[in-house]
């Protein structure tokens, strides 16, 4: 018997491809240390042996898509004294969020031989339209070390270092020359918040806005700028609707260039 | 532009030392061979993903031979020419400041052992570093940088060992690129003070070489170890004429006077709002000015909560933290954020450090994204004073 309770920890999957719970599983030099200070009560991903609730941290990956997960999100929330959200499905709807601007009925009549039997909601919505969310981890996928930096933050009872500043500014501070004014190549990262360590520019690509709009986002700016290097409305379209296609300043934006 | 308080290696003597020498072109390898074996590392521009930027270099190969630059608002392009030239071509996205004012350096490390926790603050001791190719705007940059960061009471000890550790090799612009103002900031383009040498690439006839000046008793020292000979009439002439190619190529300009008192006029000017709907506060400019010295501080724990570090981080006044006191942050809008940079660098500087935080390089011109003008941002504010004065007399 411990003499103290460690926290005890549950990871959640609702719509998402698993990638940011592989990132928590990626985490091997750390993973020993998070065991020894945390219980992993509840991640069927890592294990089969499942502690029940309630937890006192909450990771919940992907976002709502069906009614079944509508009811279920709230069922988690009530188990979890701390529920953070993970990655770009959780926070704003992920990839699968295309849905939210097509009719999903269409989409599901060229997948399925009988699309009559799925039960499947018109849009694809974050958490933290559904439950109240105590924090948010940005990403596609989330970045290790942010993830390693949240879950140290609230054991030490701290705020997380997770800045939401642009990308622009990894990419200066690493060195990292511009690819939009020495290579006009379009990129996201003025926009989009900092956390990714800014890996696209360094590999001489545009960002192409895995962490989301940054604080106040001038997204307007950009596409001026991007319409002045000659990118179409169609590719604006597109650059705005990846992976944080419904975060609010992505979808206005996208919607104020479709034609 | 006051150069008081330059620490470095060459302190208290930056007059000319000496007539001006000369040595041909392959005398540059010879002269960055020596101060390898002196133990410095060598830091020059070099070619990487289409621009010059600052690295280490190990001989005269490593420079962007032939390369010559392209700026303009959010567009630099590099072009590769014929002639076997060394430096003629205008600053790029780096400054020296990523090996003076790192981008980011751990303060402190903490570990926590029982009830007690031992703190080790101790830097790594700085290696000499020899700085090849620092133009006239880079040299008034690191001395307003040495005002801000060593004058005062509080000292920065992370930069001044750093500092303390440089020797600089200045080199004279031939072509300033088109978001240069140096000339109209009084920065440039000739190296006048704050160098060991200062280097003028000549290219006349068939007959390629450089004039070089001493600013230092260890510039005078490195140059005792190099075949050069006492410069020619000629040959000073031969390079006044480089510099005043540069000098007339200037691409922008601006007019400095009262600029302190116009900025303290105008800090209600809509002029900051129209701003605000091309500006992103992506923080690209700040962060590229050489001068430019805020920071941020990161602090990490470990899961077991033993171990703490504590991070220094480039910062800027364009994010919303940076502002951000009891009960939030005091710029929300991007219009105040800009409002603060331009001026800071061009007004309450001067009431701080006594001088201006801009040295007219261009580069926050050429790498803004949307490229914004700080020039012509000026211009508008100072103009617009002349707007409302004549409509003022044209109602009397
Ligand atoms: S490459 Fe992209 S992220 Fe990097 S500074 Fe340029 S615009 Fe910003
Ligand atoms: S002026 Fe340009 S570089 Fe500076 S914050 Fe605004 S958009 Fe970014
Ligand atoms: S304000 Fe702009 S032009 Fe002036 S020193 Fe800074 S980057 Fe260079
Ligand atoms: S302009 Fe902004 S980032 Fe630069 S020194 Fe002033 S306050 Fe700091």
């Amino acid at each position: 018997m411990r003499s103290v309770a460690k926290p005890k920890l549950a990871v959640w999957k609702f719509a998402s491809c698993d990638g940011c719970q592989l990132s928590l599983l990626d985490c091997e030099d750390e993973l020993l240390q998070i065991v020894g200070a945390i219980d992993i009560a509840n991640f069927v991903e890592a294990s089969r042996n499942v502690m029940k609730g309630p937890y006192d941290v909450s990771l919940v990956e992907g976002s709502i898509t069906t009614p079944h997960d509508a009811e279920r999100i709230h069922k988690v929330r009530r188990q979890s004294k701390l529920l953070i959200t993970i990655g770009a499905c959780a926070t704003a709807g992920g990839i699968q969020a295309l849905r939210n601007y097509t009719d999903v009925k269409q989409y599901a009549s060229y997948v399925y031989s009988n699309p009559e039997f799925l039960e499947t909601l018109n849009k694809s919505t974050p958490i933290a339209d559904h439950v109240f969310v105590d924090f948010e981890l940005r990403g596609c996928p989330i970045s290790k070390a942010q993830l390693v930096e949240t879950v140290s933050a609230f054991l030490n009872g701290r705020k997380p270092v997770t800045p939401p500043y642009s990308v622009c500014m990894e990419c200066k501070r690493r060195g990292t020359v511009c690819v939009m004014v020495a290579h006009g190549t379009p990129c996201m990262g003025p926009v989009t918040q900092a956390g990714c360590g800014a890996i696209c520019p360094s590999y001489h690509r545009g960002c192409y806005g895995c962490f989301g709009p940054k604080e106040t986002p001038n997204t307007g700016a950009l596409a001026d700028q991007w319409k002045a290097m000659g990118i179409t409305n169609d590719g604006i379209v597109r650059s705005f609707r990846g992976f944080n296609a419904y975060a609010d300043a992505f979808r206005k934006e996208s919607e104020a260039h479709e034609e | 532009m006051k150069t008081d308080k330059v620490q470095s290696s060459s302190e208290g003597s930056f007059t000319s030392n000496g007539a001006p020498r000369v040595f041909t072109v392959e005398h540059l390898n010879t002269l960055i061979r020596n101060l390898r074996d002196q133990g410095y590392a060598v830091i020059g521009p070099v070619v990487q993903d289409a621009a010059i930027v600052y690295d280490e270099i190990s001989s005269s190969e490593d420079l962007p031979i032939g390369w010559i630059d392209t700026q303009s608002n959010a567009s630099y392009r590099l072009t590769k020419r014929a002639a076997k030239t060394l430096f003629n071509f205008t600053v790029g996205p780096q400054s020296w400041k990523k090996y003076l004012h790192k981008p980011s350096v751990r303060i402190l490390e903490a570990e926590k052992n029982g009830n007690e926790f031992a703190v080790n603050d101790a830097q790594p001791p700085a290696k000499k570093q020899a700085f090849l190719g620092v133009r006239a705007c880079e040299l008034h940059a690191i001395a307003i940088q040495d005002r801000v960061l060593l004058g005062g009471p509080y000292v920065d000890p992370i930069y001044a060992e750093l500092r303390t550790n440089t020797l600089i090799v200045a080199v004279n612009c031939e072509k300033a690129g088109g978001t240069c103002f140096c000339a109209s900031m009084g920065t440039g383009p000739r190296a006048e003070h704050g160098y060991d040498l200062a280097l003028t690439e000549i290219r006349e006839s068939d007959h390629h070489y450089f004039l070089i000046e001493t600013g230092s008793a260890l510039g005078a020292t490195v140059l005792a170890g190099l075949p050069a000979e006492v410069a020619s009439e000629s040959d000073i002439q031969a390079a006044n004429r480089v510099i005043a190619t540069a000098t007339h190529q200037m691409g922008r300009k601006v007019d400095m006077s009262e600029m302190k008192e116009i900025l303290y006029r105008n800090t209600e000017n809509p002029r900051w709002q129209d701003i605000a709907s091309r500006c992103m506060s992506c923080a690209n400019c700040t962060l590229v000015c050489p001068t430019c010295f805020c920071t941020t501080i990161e602090d990490t724990t470990d899961l077991r909560g033993t171990r703490a570090e504590r991070w220094r981080k480039w910062d800027s006044c364009f994010t919303m933290e940076f502002s951000y006191i009891h009960g939030g942050s005091i710029r929300t809008s991007p219009g105040t954020r800009y409002r603060q940079w331009l001026t800071h660098k061009f007004g309450s500087w001067g009431d701080q450090f006594g001088s201006a935080g801009c040295v007219g390089c261009g580069r926050c011109i050429t790498w803004c994204p949307v490229g914004i003008d700080v020039t012509e941002e000026l211009k508008a504010i100072r103009d617009s004073e002349l707007v409302e004065a004549g409509s003022i007399k044209s109602k009397e």
